[in-house]
């Protein structure tokens, strides 16, 4: 088994040490069996253990390791690591405050998130056993359900990074139209009212970055799109 | 006023509608006026003849509500983007919508030739 060396530079910040954040160069031995960025990352914290990162399912479920991978949003665990260009720039997804190295604070993406409701809303009493779909009805949210946030699409949002606080995000608006899409969701309306906003909602210039960083593949472009078909249905 | 961070304005719709229909408008037109220049030869009097008709002052005067229509929310949206403090992005509103209401008037005076 033959091993490889792998050259990193990774943002560090500490803020109870560092006045400001600097760019480290450190490189790590991986095997040949270390195959994701993740792996490598793992290896980096045996090397240097103050290096701080999330990480948990590690096989993009989880959510929890969104990076800036070379200047693109990304999960470690879904990369590649061999796929890269070396010296691989590791930073933490931009816009959100760092909490430490690559950790932020998801606070305000989670506050956005919530602001959709992302329950379903049924005030019907509930029949004896399920509320059922038909496989038609739950095929509509093919490609929405499975949104992990882990927060890739909204920190590449220039409009996200501007207006983090007013404007729902990419991954906020993806979840938004998963429940507008469920049949079994009663609350249609009082969705489309909650986004008819200059700001919740149209400050998505369709952009696309979302769809360009998704590491599940899903389009939120194209759900938000979907949310403004159904406001112009109602409208007009 | 304390300071709250306030969403649910309620509008939106209608100026994204807009951008969208007067960018058909104005890619008509361009389409039109390319179509009308390259079929006609290309000096002043065909140039005078072709804007002293009616139909084409119309349809350029339509373009050019749509142009500014669209600038409207365009540069709207760049100050909502980019301009944080709420006096100055309302300053720059009332300034835009000004500019383009003068730019308006003239685009009349311009194609139908007042004096």
């Amino acid at each position: 088994m033959t091993n490889e060396t792998i050259q990193f530079r990774v943002y560090r910040y500490n803020p109870d040490q560092d006045a400001k954040p600097y760019m480290q160069d450190i490189s790590v031995e991986i095997d040949s069996t270390d195959r994701k960025l993740l792996d490598a990352l793992v290896k980096l914290k045996v090397k240097d253990e103050t290096i701080s990162f999330r990480r948990s399912c590690r096989e993009g479920v989880c959510g929890s390791d969104a990076m800036n991978i070379n200047g693109k949003n990304g999960l470690a665990c879904l990369t590649d690591v061999r796929d890269l260009k070396q010296p691989i720039e590791l930073r933490p997804i931009p816009g959100l405050p760092v909490i430490r190295d690559l950790i932020v604070d998801m606070t305000q993406f989670f506050t956005q998130y919530h602001s959709i409701k992302p329950y379903v809303v049924n005030n019907s009493p509930a029949p004896e056993r399920e509320r059922l779909q038909s496989p038609e009805d739950r095929k509509e949210l093919d490609g929405l359900y499975e949104c992990i946030l882990c927060a890739c699409c909204s920190t590449s949002c220039p409009s996200f990074w501007w207006n983090p606080d007013k404007f729902v995000g990419p991954a906020g608006l993806l979840a938004a139209y998963r429940f507008i899409a469920d049949t079994r969701d009663e609350a249609t309306s009082e969705r489309l009212d909650n986004l008819e906003d200059p700001y919740r909602l149209f400050r998505c210039h369709s952009i696309m970055n979302c769809v360009d960083v998704c590491p599940k593949g899903l389009n939120p472009t194209r759900a938000i799109g979907k949310i403004k078909d159904l406001m112009v249905k109602r409208a007009v | 006023m304390v300071n709250r961070n306030v969403v649910g304005a309620h509008y939106g719709l209608r100026d994204w509608i807009m951008q969208r229909v007067t960018a058909v408008v104005m890619l008509a037109y361009t389409v039109a006026l390319v179509v009308l220049l390259l079929a006609m030869p290309s000096d002043f009097d065909s140039w005078k003849a072709l804007f002293s008709q009616t139909w084409v002052r119309l349809f350029t005067q339509i373009t050019l509500l749509a142009l500014f229509l669209h600038v409207w929310v365009g540069i709207r949206d760049v100050w909502m983007d980019y301009i944080k403090p709420t006096g100055l992005r309302l300053s720059l509103h009332v300034f835009t919508i000004v500019w383009l209401t003068g730019c308006f008037i003239y685009s009349v005076k311009v194609v139908w030739g007042l004096q």
